[in-house]
């Protein structure tokens, strides 16, 4: 039997997809049909009972976030979908929006409609523009169909090139105007989110997931996926692999088994490193080939699930380079609201420059995992905590590598070696 | 320039996709680089006086967001991913060879005004690696020698389409009137998605 359960991704293949016609002609709008005549509780309870859990990364479950929402309080309430896709390997949302962008705007009208709102905002990032026009058309669509703007409003707004907007209070911050920069929680957005009206941020996964679920209920869904982590997911495989691209699949689908489909590693070549959901989750090795991808077993083994961004990387690749572009993204993207994060990440790029280019010493490797040590924890938010993921994850497993470059007074690695054009074997 | 009557209309029509006026200075900013191909002082002092604010606070928004751009780009505005994944996989010998070819650095626009340059970070098509943007469309699985044609195409005045996106390029102006959320009506152009995107469920269909 195939281990793969394409859902989300069952219609991709078709050439039409992204258009209204396309998306009706798979029962595209019956999920939202019947969501509007159910009591919007229901709602909640089927997505609660369901088991979907957020797909943005942190994994939290859908339908508790819904059901914190205040009731009766005579407030606007808002759902904002988080559509910044940026983390580094990500690459899931974009291909869904850019295929299937109704299958969010139907996710909208649900999820408004348990939630008691009236105005959902899409927050896509600015560097997509296709997928922007995409979204955009099937809104204006969706509103000449007569599916939006009967009590529940879409609205698309573009960000701007800022990694941080894909932290949701620094994404709601953005919204409503200003430098996209994360806010003290509690309140969490639940009661004060959207001008400070309680308002759910979800993933553009997560809310696409939902049609599926109305339509075939919580049942269906609970009978994919493992205990605690339910249903199907996309899992973006890319880097040194024969055949990189998208797998939508049961959570706790191993990378060992994504590899037999995919193909393997590019021929003539080993794995090394990878990183089970983006560069903020700690990097994994060829020791974890078997470590079930879902919530739960990616944390058991000292890492995150994250947005299931395996990004793959064979001997050809040095850790230490790799490290260090993480870091410099990290340093260009920290919003600088925080100390150790907008310090830390500027003294991590110094202390890795030196060391790739041979320059350092032992002594530095010690004084990376101090500094670490000192934004864990300490940062504002989780991007802080994000940039230290590669560096200390590395070291555990790469010391050795580290050491060779002060050794050999540089990098022993020919980058050349590890780029797409070299072909196999190289 | 000066921005004209419609012009006005449009951003007033802009500001009222929101509960709340403020929510607009993103799309707005877009739209001033819609129109005059970066954020100019006066494109901040009419975003300022229709949303009642001060310049300084539309300058602050502004300046925090790389997309806004406080000098002129290039009518074709090239990104090169050089994240860890894509600068791996190529994405820094392909940066480095379009410095070399367009005699330009990162930020800078070639003496035509046709071309400018910028390392950019992820741009969630790593399944595509390497990654080459241009006005913010796909150019998927690139090498040195493609990109160069890219951009090489661009200066000829014939701009080769994105991998996935429309049948043609459009101008940076163009795209930013996109991100400010106005529709062109090119979204029905290019693929639904490109074969990495479509990879597992062809596996499934095979059955494996």
């Amino acid at each position: 039997m195939t281990k793969l359960a394409p859902v989300l991704s069952a219609h991709w293949d078709e050439k039409d997809s992204f258009t209204l016609e396309g998306y009706k002609r798979h029962g595209g709008y019956k999920a939202s049909e019947k969501a509007l005549k159910m009591d919007p509780d229901a709602v909640i309870q089927l997505v609660k009972d369901s088991g979907l859990r957020g797909r943005g990364g942190a994994g939290f479950p859908t339908g508790m976030k819904w059901g914190f929402i205040p009731q009766g309080d005579n407030k606007d309430h808002y759902l904002v979908v988080n559509a910044d896709e940026s983390e580094p390997g990500t690459c899931k949302d974009t291909p869904l929006l850019m295929a299937n962008p109704h299958v969010l705007i139907e996710g909208c009208i649900i999820a408004c409609h348990a939630i008691r709102a009236k105005h959902a905002f899409i927050y896509i990032r600015g560097e997509i523009t296709h997928v922007a026009r995409r979204v955009n058309q099937a809104i204006s669509d969706a509103y000449a169909a007569g599916i939006l703007g009967n009590g529940i409003d879409v609205v698309l707004h573009v960000g701007a090139g800022a990694y941080i907007c894909g932290e949701e209070t620094a994404l709601l911050d953005s919204l409503e105007g200003f430098r996209g920069q994360p806010r003290l929680r509690p309140p969490f957005p639940a009661i004060a989110g959207l001008y400070a009206r309680p308002t759910v941020v979800n993933n553009v996964e997560s809310i696409a997931s939902v049609p599926a679920i109305v339509l075939n209920g919580a049942e269906w869904y609970q009978s994919m996926g493992t205990e605690k982590s339910k249903g199907t997911t996309l899992y973006s495989l890319s880097g040194h692999v024969a055949n990189p691209g998208q797998f939508e699949a049961p959570l706790g689908i191993t990378l060992r088994e994504i590899l037999d489909l995919a193909g393997g590693i590019r021929p003539g070549h080993k794995l090394k490193f990878w990183t089970p959901g983006g560069s903020s989750t700690p990097l994994f090795t060829d020791a974890h080939l078997d470590v079930p991808l879902d919530y739960e077993g990616v944390a058991a083994a000292g890492s995150m699930l994250g947005t299931k961004a395996l990004q793959i990387f064979d001997e050809t690749t040095c850790v230490v380079r790799a490290v260090l572009r993480w870091t410099e993204f990290y340093k260009h993207e920290s919003c600088g609201k925080c100390t150790p994060c907008r310090e830390g990440t500027w003294w991590l790029v110094q202390i890795l420059r030196d060391l790739e280019e041979g320059k350092g010493t032992e002594a530095d490797l010690a004084k990376l995992l101090d500094l670490c040590d000192n934004i864990m924890g300490r940062s504002f938010c989780a991007l802080g905590d994000g940039a230290t993921s590669p560096i200390t994850s590395s070291i555990k497993y790469f010391r050795d590598e580290y050491i060779a470059h002060l050794t050999t007074g540089g990098c022993p690695f020919d980058p050349v070696a590890s780029t797409l054009f070299v072909g196999a074997g190289a | 320039m000066a921005f004209s009557t419609e012009d006005l209309q449009v951003m007033d029509s802009i500001i009222k996709r929101y509960p709340r006026s403020r929510s607009a200075i993103m799309p707005l900013l877009h739209f001033v680089q819609s129109k005059a191909g970066y954020v100019t002082n006066e494109g901040i002092e009419v975003i300022a006086k229709l949303l009642e604010l001060e310049a300084a606070e539309v300058t602050a928004v502004s300046t925090f967001y790389t997309q806004y751009k406080p000098t002129p780009v290039g009518e074709y505005h090239v990104g090169v991913c050089t994240n860890t994944l894509c600068a791996i996989m190529g994405g820094d010998a392909i940066f480095a060879s379009l410095k070399d070819h367009l005699g330009i650095g990162n930020d800078e626009v070639t003496a035509d005004g046709k071309v400018s340059l910028e390392h950019i970070e992820c741009n969630a098509a790593c399944d595509y690696a390497p990654v080459v943007m241009a006005n913010w469309e796909f150019y998927d699985n690139q090498t040195v020698e493609s990109a160069k044609e890219l951009v090489d195409s661009m200066r000829a005045g014939n701009p080769k389409p994105p991998t996935r996106g429309p049948s043609r390029l459009v101008t940076y102006k163009e795209a930013s009137a996109v991100l400010a959320g106005l529709n062109d009506g090119l979204a029905h152009e290019g693929v639904q998605a490109g074969e990495p995107t479509l990879l597992g469920l062809k596996l499934s269909k095979e059955g494996k």
